[in-house]
């Protein structure tokens, strides 16, 4: 590892101060000079590879007094970007009001890993491509860019099937992202100017021509919170992965269902393991507004999300497997009692 | 909080971070080469140790340590505590397990300065005087090891499976076991001694 300077923040303002002091504004927000340290179990780990190469780490731990609340009210609910995964799975009115959202937390790497890990740093969690993860892969354009991709014409059976480039093919890893992105929650960012809002679809990038630039946060930026309109207890987070617990996704599914008298009123399906970003299926969820479910319709469904899908020469398993996964979240959400 | 009234020992002061963050005030964890003007630019030197105090298993241990040193190596190449195992060194293991405020987490991913001020305990911990931990003399009823390079980590982890409430069943126990790994597969014996220690343990 790199040797860097250490601090600790005690407020936001000198967080942000730190962190945008450091930063040189022509870097993309994964390259800059000073990041910030949550639970850790993503950025260090990718300081021991090499990968991420801060001079300056602040961490922002102590704003956990102010930043990792779990507030679910009558019909909203507010995350704090330092919130623990493991304590948002195990909270009895997120499993009730939200289980779309308590276990895609809980399918989640390990119970140490969780007991670490935030909610920001959650979303903020970077690609498990190996070439990326490999330096010695020269070619990696997230990481060098304009250096092509190894993982193209490379092992890629973890890599994803929809939102790709001819630049980049890597997989957002992350299971909770699927959750947000489903409830259209709203994401709070802290800079300099002050807080500000977005649309959580609005966070990441598709790798387009700049697979280095991942989010529309800035160097100096930090996520401080997340909030969700309504209540979603008819909701679930289906997860297929190599290993029954304690891995990434193949393929997974977070489906929110509004069903009123045997009618789905409102419809939310977003996918995971398959995708370049937390990944939405709109024109899917748009044939389940207003029908009565069934096997065919839920098979239907599953084809509109893969409609676009790309298959590689190890990935093309993932096509199957996602309806699949869809088909059958979509009965879970479907049958389950609440 | 000011930069210039510093309360650290010798060798750190309170500074702005960088030029043009005069303003700005962080708790400097870094130690500098030498005395400047408070009021210029500073240019930290990471290369130089930090003091750290680390409460472990009920004692304070005051360290100097590169800022790079993770809980993990803390313990065994500065506190000689090698019960903790480095399996992977990235978090894929759980060797390293260890209870940071009781609770468990891998101490290969956590840096020490990130630590302080918080109780570690680790295996050699556990035991009181002659004693063994329900968990500890569970594992050799069971005989839930062949090697043993997982089992202080499965301990740990095992010890906060049965305090969160993780271990009223063997589906529960097998998914929430499930951030440790072990090479010999040991699986079944480990959840048997999971199973066996657990009422003890939450009797308290
Ligand atoms: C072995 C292993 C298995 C895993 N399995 C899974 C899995 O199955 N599913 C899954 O979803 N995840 C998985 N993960 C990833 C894990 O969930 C993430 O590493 C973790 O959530 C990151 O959170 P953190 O607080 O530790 O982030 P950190 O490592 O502290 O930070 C991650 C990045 O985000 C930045 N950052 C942190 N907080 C903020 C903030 N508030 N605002 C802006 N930027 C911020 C940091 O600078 C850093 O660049 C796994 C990880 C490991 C090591
Ligand atoms: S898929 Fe993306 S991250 Fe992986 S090697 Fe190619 S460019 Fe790099
Ligand atoms: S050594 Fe820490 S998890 Fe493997
Ligand atoms: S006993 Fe050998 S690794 Fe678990």
């Amino acid at each position: 590892m790199r040797s860097f300077s250490y601090q600790r923040a005690t407020d936001p303002d000198m967080a942000v101060q730190a962190l945008g002091a450091a930063a040189a504004s022509n870097n993309p927000l994964t390259k800059a000079t000073a990041q910030p340290l949550a639970g850790g179990t993503t950025l260090i780990d990718l300081m021991k590879l090499d990968v991420m190469r801060p001079a300056a780490i602040v961490d922002i731990n102590p704003l956990a007094h102010a930043w990792s609340a779990i507030e679910p009210g009558g019909d909203a609910l507010r995350l704090g970007a330092l919130a623990k995964m493991s304590d948002v799975a195990a909270h009895a009115e997120i499993q009730r009001s939200y289980p779309v959202i308590a276990d895609s937390l809980k399918l989640a790497a390990s119970a140490q890993l969780r007991n670490m890990a935030t909610l920001g740093g959650n979303v903020m969690q970077r690609t498990r491509c190996n070439y990326f993860r490999d330096v010695s892969y020269e070619n990696c354009n997230k990481r060098n860019p304009g250096s092509g991709c190894a993982a193209m014409d490379g092992v890629n059976r973890m890599h994803a099937v929809l939102g790709t480039s001819d630049q980049c093919i890597a997989t957002y890893p992350g299971d909770f992202a699927q959750a947000l992105i489903a409830l259209d929650a709203t994401v709070e960012i802290t800079g300099k100017a002050g807080t500000r809002s977005m649309p959580f679809a609005q966070l990441h990038k598709a790798p387009g021509s700049t697979p280095d630039i991942e989010t529309a946060l800035q160097p100096g930026e930090l996520i401080s919170g997340f909030s969700i309109r309504g209540r979603w207890p008819r909701s679930v987070y289906l997860k297929a992965r190599d290993r029954q617990s304690y891995e990434f996704a193949l393929s997974s599914a977070a489906i929110a269902l509004d069903v009123q008298d045997g009618t789905i009123r409102d419809a939310r399906v977003a996918l995971g393991g398959v995708a370049t970003v937390p990944w939405r299926a709109r024109e899917a969820e748009a044939l389940l507004r207003e029908q009565k479910f069934d096997e065919a319709l839920a098979q239907r469904v599953a084809d509109a999300a893969f409609a676009d899908a790309r298959g590689r020469r190890h990935n093309s398993f993932k096509i199957a497997l996602g309806k699949r996964v869809v088909a059958r979240a979509l009965q879970q959400a479907v049958t389950m009692e609440i | 909080m000011s930069d210039k009234s510093s309360s650290r020992p010798s060798g750190f002061d309170r500074r702005a971070f960088m030029a043009g963050a005069a303003g700005s005030v962080l708790v400097p964890m870094t130690a500098r080469a030498a005395a400047q003007d408070a009021s210029a630019p500073v240019a930290q030197d990471p290369s130089l140790p930090v003091e750290v105090t680390l409460r472990v298993n009920g004692k304070e241990k005051h360290l100097h340590l590169d800022a790079r040193t993770t809980v993990l190596d803390a313990l065994r190449e500065h506190l000689k505590l090698t019960g903790s195992k480095k399996g992977c060194d990235h978090g894929q293991c759980g060797a390293c397990t260890v209870l940071i405020d009781d609770r468990r987490v891998v101490s290969c991913l956590t840096l020490a300065l990130a630590a302080e001020g918080q109780e570690i305990t680790t295996i050699e911990g556990l035991a009181t005087d002659d004693r063994l931990h329900p968990m500890q003399q569970a594992f050799i009823d069971n005989d839930a090891f062949q090697c043993g390079y997982c089992t202080p980590g499965q301990i740990m982890s095992a010890v906060a499976c049965v305090k969160e409430g993780h271990a009223g069943n063997e589906a529960d126990i097998r998914e929430y076991m499930s951030g440790n790994i072990c090479r010999c597969a040991a699986y079944p014996n480990i959840v048997a001694a999971v199973k066996q220690a657990a009422p003890e343990i939450m009797k308290g």
